[in-house]
């Protein structure tokens, strides 16, 4: 199980989700991706894609304008 | 036994599209959505800039439909792809900047595509014959399967029952007789097959899903188009036809200037990229200049800038100049009257 980060801030969706889905087609089951961004959509729409895609968010967080989500990528 | 057909869906976030696929999947076929990223696409953007539209709830809706339906979703970035059809559309615009037409080609091949690379076998959408002037007339459906490339694999199962069989119905992978005959604009078919499904609260654009559609964004778009004395954009250029108030007070040069905070924040993104005006004396806008200015013209464009500020009736306003190289100037103005701002600058 490896940590990644991922920074997509000043993009608005759906590129932050964009981006989301195109990093963890490079990753590995298990492994933890850590997603910054600043558009506040990203909130509702990186969860909703992992849910529609089986993979595990553990923790979503906004604060100082910025939204940090952490996804746990499932096989 | 026989296998399981797979169907990709172009899934725009509207209903018809979340119709479409739902009846190929009461009809046992496997359904994935795919849904693409053209840079002109109305969804959520508005909401992510202007901050008293934070209010309101944000969702993308080709993500929440596909939650409906239990699909998995592919959204893919086409923008550099989709110049080309921006700028050289074979069918022409439509009653705006918008290539309809070519535009609904261009997805259905890249459908087709992906259809090809990821092993499926047809391709649906939810088009409604006359329901839209440009890309969904009866004579208009068979050029997109013509000219997509994806043939007798393209079934649009909402008006399928007025189209000849294609491949799916033909081989038997889905019953023609479960499928629908919808046609022109009335949505009341569409309405109560939804409210059959239980789905609510689906999205209803009053403008459509693309900016280019919408007049002011299309006359903005052509200004840029104008002032470079040529047809190209980067997506930062279309992000910013979508924020603050556009006025060209002479042709070589744009004012950029923020309506509220949220616009405010989101223009300080590009403070490299551009020389700025900003307010120092009172509130107001950040105000970003495209183009080559004199001393003199900055002056005058930061009357202008002022005349947006909480300092409009006030005899002088101070403001910074902050040029692309990053040298800074302070200038006391008067704001200009509203009566010398030109409407014709207004783009």
């Amino acid at each position: 199980m490896s940590q990644y980060t991922l920074d997509a801030r000043y993009s608005l969706c759906p590129m932050p989700v964009i981006k989301t889905q195109d990093k963890i087609a490079q990753l590995q089951a298990g492994d933890i991706l850590e997603v910054t961004c600043t558009d506040p959509g990203a909130l509702h729409d990186i969860p909703a894609w992992c849910r529609i895609n089986g993979h595990l968010v553990k923790e979503s967080s906004e604060h100082d304008d910025e939204v940090v989500i952490v996804i746990q990528v499932v096989g | 036994m026989s296998t399981q057909k797979k169907a990709v869906a172009l899934i725009s976030g509207g209903l018809d599209s979340l119709l479409a696929a739902r009846l190929m999947l009461d009809q046992g076929i496997h359904v994935e959505g795919i849904n693409f990223y053209t840079g002109f696409c109305v969804e959520g953007h508005t909401h992510a800039i202007r901050k008293k539209d934070k209010a309101k709830p944000k969702r993308n809706n080709a993500l929440w439909s596909a939650e409906q339906l239990g699909i998995k979703l592919h959204i893919i970035d086409i923008i550099e792809e989709y110049k080309d059809v921006l700028i050289n559309p074979k069918h022409g615009y439509g009653a705006n900047m918008n290539p309809c037409l070519d535009c609904k080609i261009f997805m259905v091949h890249k459908a087709k595509q992906w259809m090809d690379e990821n092993g499926f076998d047809f391709i649906i959408t939810g088009e409604v014959m006359g329901q839209r002037p440009m890309s969904q007339r009866k004579d208009l459906l068979p050029v997109v399967v013509r000219e997509s490339g994806a043939d007798d694999r393209l079934l649009r199962p909402l008006c399928a029952k007025n189209l000849g069989a294609t491949l799916p119905e033909r081989e038997g992978w889905v019953n023609r007789e479960q499928l629908k005959d919808f046609s022109g604009r009335n949505r009341k078919p569409q309405m109560a097959l939804a409210a059959q499904f239980g789905f609510e609260d689906y999205a209803t654009p009053a403008g459509g899903c693309c900016f280019l559609t919408d007049k002011n964004y299309s006359n903005k778009l052509v200004d840029l188009w104008q002032a470079r004395n040529k047809k190209d954009y980067e997506l930062d250029d279309i992000m910013l036809l979508k924020v603050g108030r556009h006025l060209r007070p002479e042709p070589h040069y744009k004012l950029i200037v923020s309506r509220e905070d949220g616009e405010n924040k989101f223009l300080q993104g590009y403070k490299k990229q551009f020389a700025t005006i900003e307010i120092k004396s009172h509130n107001g806008p950040l105000t970003l200049v495209d183009g080559e200015l004199s001393d003199e013209e900055f002056r005058f464009a930061s009357r202008i800038a002022a005349r947006f500020s909480q300092g409009r009736d006030a005899d002088n306003v101070t403001v910074k100049v902050t040029r692309k190289d990053g040298e800074e100037q302070l200038f006391d103005i008067a704001p200009m009257p509203v009566s010398e701002i030109k409407q014709e600058w207004y783009i």
